[in-house]
């Protein structure tokens, strides 16, 4: 190590943030210790109520109220504004000259949400260029020319123009890239960054890590990077912290730490990590002993459009197609994904084959209870009915999917009410068998979902899938919500439930990891088109279009000594 | 810009219609038509009954058409600048709301006016304050704002300014000015008389104006650009100014579209209390007596003035909101 | 998940329905706790308005004309000093100044009117049904008094203001229990079904909303025949009311059916294959229900307010019938309030229900949705 020689720009020591709660305090960091280098950055890793983002915002003094630092240091050692002499940040009061001076200025923090970081209804190039009016005394004239400087800095097209546009007319990755052109305008020594990809598609956060990395080489910043992605990690740590409960587990060089962790947790991250990397072997044996069956659900050309606004009288009506003529092809006992970023048409793909939404044109057809295919695209609500006991639906958010005001065994038992499945008293036994194959006590069927945790809910979710004695099960991004070292558990669950209850998944997610891990044969979309569909791994290894060939290079991987072997494509429709 | 103004001011036309509609809708609900009424009106009064003038005025009106053709005799009338007649006063109604609905405007922008200026600066302490003391005291007062009758508080006002100063609180002039030409003394007359009825009218709207505030405020004080801005290391004043109450605006901006209806409705029966010289007074007295081509000439003018006060509070709200402006 | 540890402990709270999380919410709103008492409390007085009024609204007793407020006197000394509870009031005597000739009253302390509690008044029928001759106070006799004073006519005012809290509340009630129908009804099926209902509901409701509403319920009241006997014009008067009230109750339904129809619970509840009834009655009620009472409660005192205004310029309900606004008609001249300010009493009566129902509205608001906070 030569930590020793070198000399760090900050030292976090022993500090300890609390909240007052009702039942007492609650601290968020307790006993933290962690040293900033020039030109390195640290990524601090954990999981949600980890508490690093509540360490990171110490840093700077801006916890949310009622969050304070109790105890321990920060010192900020002198750095290019100046100023001399070693400033111990956690003394300085939250709304006093000396912190407000050195926010901003010596050091700059980016956040996770491009959108609602910004402030909607102030110009691009006013909120960019704000720090340098506040630090530098620069006037309205020379804040506009910083900010196009800034704009240009951060590969923002056109930064003339850009300077005078609002936010919203921003894309997702332009708006980050506004945020860290933001953060650098007084050019400072240490950069925070809280999860600052985690909102946006992988490829987009292939150019934000990049850009930082561009930026950090020039400048020799030094950057605080919280994650909860190893993979992220392994792309740009030079060193890492593992944080849970508050509470640091772990530190050290990147390349030490994935390759031999000292604390249980890190193996547990790094293990979940590394799973999504290949195809699971539960999985694989499954299908050895159980080959797949017939075709069981099959789109023709389907086609879902949106009319965007009415028009005058029927003229200039403009339309969105959401779904380009998608055919794909799922046979019984096995998973497809669909694997696509943000505005795909995924998900309303999924949507239309479920028939949640309508059609617009094409047709679904469905082997209905294992017999003749059957065009389900023109069918009522009412007519549906059968086939949605057949075809059931986990979704994405563990809290909006489960009614709050029922119970467990209320929400579990509905699709056999409505089904008219057994009597009151076997419906109940049903319940806590179902709750029993998801991994819950039967107890909980007296308890509102509020009183379960996210993982936890999504057993739930699960539960209420497989009562009906279901053949087909559309998880719509089921485990997107939750926590790394959850997400496994969850999909080895529907492994299980797979072999136990022969079922086939149509998979939807934006993460082609789980994707890798989970599905037999998958299915790339962009813009609404299907760009390229076939089995995983073939596809995965040796992938034929050039969006597929992007996102795959796009996706970070878990192992630091990877680090730059991919060359990354960027991916441009030609019209 | 221009072309979002243009297409939201042909988007009242089909308000201006409908308000139109029911005004004419009000004139024609009492039983009888407007001069069967007239006829028994004067009668009462021992005059004779000129058959031939009645039947020239059932012509005028075209009283014996369908609802219909009577709606769009009135309406296209009204577009030429004939209101038709009122009966009890025996002028045509033009003449008689001019000057009445001027004072009507220029009392309803007044209140606006104090409405927002009071609201404003009181919601964002209250937001900035919250539960101190001076939060309690501006919600307790909120609350009796808009729990009292405005028209109880103008009695009150009244009673105690009789009572106890000897002085008359109603009416807009001093009796000196109600019929001298207009002067600058004139005007000043008229500020001092607005106090009181803009107080009073304005009182529940800014109560729940400063809630409004309150609430958009808070909603805001705690959104991600607030921490960006503190991270920038902005001052707390300027960044408070600069970003959240900047949002908070927005709503705010929106709220006039409903508070200017409010306003008008709660100028009625105040102005009547008060004897102001408004649309409002001269408009219970016309539909007492059911002098419904005057009264649905007022009700059709006030509806006119709420769409208008919508249209600009709209337009206003554009300015501030760049999203609206640009969609 | 901080957050949600802070709201809800879940221990506690695990097998809590909603309307216990709500209540629990809602107790520790102390303001709101007030209101709801409050409201009760002149509910029951409106529903048993014959008992707590001590003599007939209507009785007229032309040698006490526009006689001051009496104070309750609740114990007197015998001759030996020693005190009894005998609540009574002292009477007053109308003199007439010999030059002005105004008249004013004056305590006669010897002469008192003795109160009995749950005395003997009048026979009636409790709440219009069970025949009953006891009053919650009554005078002794023949006598009358006068808690808070008497109008024009000697017409006791306490008595008044108490019937006038039946039709006042009563007004408020029904008035909100049909713009509820009206509004649910539109509201619903525009929320549930959307397309071109849902647009021209819209419209309609945007234009009703863009009006002033005083003088379109003048314009309309204006035309209810004057003949028409107390019970239909009350009818009248509230459909009126309701007629205008009704959009803001459309727009909560509708705004809450929208943006329940896309939860994920209501799409699987479809999913579960429940059918559109039991989709709306089973799944959305449960969450409009809290949310629909509390804008309820906050419409109430709005159609109180319009009717006292209404009554109150002549064009709403008209004597005999009592309410706060036909009372306050008659503190309508600064020379009758100058005289007898008592007159404004009824309007204090307006202002506490008003005043109570807003904060009872704001709390239930607030505790309506006890999950809100959850996903932080």
């Amino acid at each position: 190590m030569m930590s020793d020689t070198r000399s760090p720009s900050l030292e976090i020591k022993n500090l300890v943030t609390s909240f007052a709660t009702a039942n007492g305090e609650f601290r968020a960091v307790d006993d933290v210790s962690l040293d900033l280098y020039p030109g390195e950055t640290l990524c601090v890793v954990g999981e949600s109520g980890s508490g690093k983002s509540v360490m990171s915002r110490s840093i700077l003094q801006i916890v949310d109220e009622p969050g304070r630092i109790v105890s321990g240091s920060i010192l900020l050692h002198p750095g290019r504004s100046g100023r001399r002499g070693v400033i111990d940040l956690a003394k300085l009061k939250p709304r006093g000259p000396e912190i407000k001076s050195i926010r901003g200025r010596e050091i700059a923090m980016i956040f996770q949400e491009p959108m609602s970081s910004l402030s909607p209804v102030h110009k691009i190039g006013d909120q960019v260029a704000e720090s340098a009016r506040v630090h530098d005394g620069l006037d309205r004239r020379a804040a506009r020319a910083r900010a196009i400087e800034l704009l240009a800095k951060v590969e923002i097209p056109d930064p003339e123009s850009a300077v005078d546009r609002y936010p919203f007319e921003f894309s997702g990755g332009m708006r980050q890239r506004a945020m860290i052109g933001m953060a650098l305008a007084c050019n400072p020594d240490i950069l925070i960054a809280d999860e600052p990809t985690t909102a946006l598609d992988v490829t987009i956060q292939a150019e934000i890590l990049q850009l930082l990395k561009t930026i950090q080489k020039t400048n020799g910043m030094a950057i605080l990077f919280i994650t909860h992605d190893m993979g992220v990690v392994a792309e740009i740590a030079d060193e890492v912290a593992v944080m849970r409960h508050g509470r640091l587990l772990e530190r050290g060089n990147v390349f030490d730490v994935f390759a031999n962790p000292q604390h249980e947790y890190t193996r547990t991250l790094l293990r979940a990590a590394k799973n999504a990397e290949a195809p699971s072997d539960r999985r694989l044996a499954m299908r050895q002993v159980r080959p797949l069956g017939e075709p069981i659900l099959r789109t023709q050309s389907l086609r879902k459009e949106y009319q965007l606004s009415p028009g005058f009288f029927g003229r200039g009506a403009r339309k969105l197609v959401a779904v380009h003529d998608a055919d794909i092809e799922l046979r019984a006992g096995e998973n497809i994904g669909i694997v696509g970023e943000s505005g795909s048409g995924k998900t309303t793909l999924a949507r239309c084959i479920q028939r949640i939404h309508s059609v617009s044109s094409g047709k679904i057809l469905y082997k209905l209870g294992g017999s003749d295919e059957q065009d389900i695209a023109p069918l009522s609500d009412s007519q549906l009915r059968e086939v949605w006991r057949e075809m059931r639906i986990v979704f994405q958010d563990p809290f909006g999917s489960l009614n709050p005001r029922m119970t467990v065994g209320q929400i579990i038992a509905e699709p056999l009410v409505n089904n008219g499945l057994g009597t009151s008293r076997s419906r109940r036994d049903r319940v806590a068998e179902l709750l029993d194959l998801v991994g819950l006590p039967s107890s909980s069927m007296e308890r509102y979902p509020h009183a379960f945790s996210g993982g936890q809910r999504q057993r739930i979710s699960i539960a209420r899938a497989i009562a009906p004695e279901p053949r087909l099960i559309i998880a719509d991004e089921a485990t997107s919500a939750l926590d790394v070292s959850i997400r496994t558990q969850i999909m080895d669950l529907l492994l299980d439930l797979q072999e136990k209850l022969d079922l086939s998944y149509l998979f939807i997610s934006h993460d082609v990891g789980l994707v890798r891990y989970f599905c037999d044969r998958m299915v790339v979309m962009y813009r609404g088109k299907i760009v390229e569909q076939g089995e995983t791994e073939t596809i995965c290894n040796d992938p034929q279009h050039a969006y597929t060939q992007s996102l795959l290079s796009a996706v970070p991987i878990a192992d630091p000594r990877l680090r730059n072997t991919k060359t990354r494509t960027r991916y441009r429709e030609t019209a | 810009m221009l072309a979002y103004i243009l297409r939201r001011t042909l988007w009242s036309i089909p308000f201006l219609i409908g308000a139109s509609f029911l005004a004419f809708v009000i004139i024609q609900a009492p039983p009888g038509d407007y001069l069967t009424t007239y006829a028994a009106k004067l009668e009462a009064a021992g005059q004779s009954v000129d058959t031939a003038r009645l039947n020239s005025l059932r012509d005028r009106f075209g009283l014996d058409e369908p609802f219909i053709a009577q709606y769009w005799k009135w309406i296209t009338n009204i577009l030429r600048g004939d209101f038709g007649m009122s009966f009890e006063w025996q002028q045509p109604v033009a003449d008689l709301v001019g000057e009445r609905m001027l004072f009507s405007i220029i009392l309803a922008l007044s209140t606006i006016l104090f409405t927002w200026a009071v609201a404003l600066p009181v919601g964002v302490y209250s937001a900035i304050r919250k539960y101190t003391a001076g939060d309690y005291v501006v919600t307790v007062i909120g609350f009796i704002g808009l729990a009292t009758p405005n028209f109880l508080v103008a009695l009150t006002l009244m009673y105690f300014g009789v009572v106890y100063l000897g002085a008359d609180v109603t009416g807009l002039f001093s009796p000196q000015y109600a019929t001298a030409p207009w002067s600058w003394a004139k005007l000043l007359d008229l500020l001092s008389h607005l106090v009181i009825p803009v107080v009073i009218i304005g009182m529940s709207s800014t109560a729940s104006l400063i809630r409004i505030m309150r609430a958009n405020l808070l909603d805001e004080l705690y959104k991600p650009y607030v921490t960006t801005a503190r991270a920038k290391g902005l001052g707390e004043l300027k960044l408070l100014l600069k970003y959240p109450v900047r949002l908070a605006l927005n709503p705010f901006v929106s709220t006039i579209g409903w508070a200017f209806p409010q306003i008008i409705s709660g100028s009625t029966i105040v102005a009547f209390v008060l004897s102001l010289p408004t649309a409002d007074p001269l408009m219970l007295q016309a539909l007492m007596s059911q002098d419904m081509y005057l009264a649905g000439a007022f009700i059709l003018l006030l509806c006119i003035l709420s769409i208008v006060g919508m249209l600009v509070s709209d337009i206003l709200l554009a300015v501030v909101d760049p999203r609206i402006r640009y969609n | 998940m901080q957050t949600e540890a802070k709201v809800l402990d879940p221990r506690i709270t695990a097998s809590a329905s909603q309307w216990r999380l709500i209540w629990g919410r809602f107790r520790k709103h102390k303001l709101a706790m007030a209101g709801l008492v409050i409201v009760t409390l002149l509910y029951l007085v409106a529903a048993f308005a014959e008992f707590f009024q001590p003599f007939d609204p209507n009785s007229t007793a032309s040698q006490d004309v526009y006689h001051p407020p009496q104070a309750i006197r609740f114990f007197e000394a015998d001759g030996a000093g020693n005190w009894s509870f005998r609540p009574h009031v002292i009477d007053m005597v109308l003199t007439r100044d010999p030059l002005t000739l105004t008249a004013s009253y004056a305590e006669d302390p010897d002469a008192k009117t003795y109160i009995h509690v749950l005395g003997y008044g009048e026979p009636y029928r409790l709440a219009g049904l069970i025949p009953m001759q006891h009053k919650l106070i009554a005078a002794e006799g023949d006598g009358r008094f006068y808690l808070f004073g008497a109008d024009r006519m000697g017409r006791d005012l306490f008595s008044r203001t108490v019937s006038g809290t039946r039709i006042s509340m009563s007004i408020g009630l029904i008035g909100v229990a049909m713009s509820l129908v009206l509004g649910m009804l539109v509201g619903g099926v525009a929320g549930y079904f959307a397309g071109w209902f849902d647009r021209v509901s819209s419209r309609v409701i945007e234009l009703i909303m863009a009006m002033p509403t005083i003088p379109i319920w003048l314009g309309l009241s204006a035309a209810i025949p004057a003949n028409w006997d107390p019970m239909t014009r009350y009818f009248a008067i509230t459909v009126i009311l309701s007629l205008v009230g009704w959009t803001e109750l459309a727009r909560v339904v509708r705004g809450r059916f929208f943006a329940l129809k896309t939860e994920d619970f209501v799409v699987a509840a479809r999913l579960d294959g429940a059918r559109p009834l039991r989709v709306i009655f089973r799944h959305m009620m449960p969450s409009l229900a809290s949310h629909i009472i509390a804008s309820v409660s906050l419409a109430i005192p709005v159609m109180i307010l319009a009717e006292t205004s209404l009554s109150f310029l002549g064009l709403g309900l008209l004597p005999p019938s009592v309410s706060w606004g036909v009372l306050l008609k008659e503190a309508q001249n600064i020379r009758a309030i100058a005289t007898a300010p008592w007159l404004f009493i009824p309007g204090i009566f307006v202002a506490l229900a008003v005043l109570s129902l807003n904060f009872l509205g704001d709390g239930l608001r607030d505790a309506a949705d006890p999950y809100a906070q959850e996903r932080g």
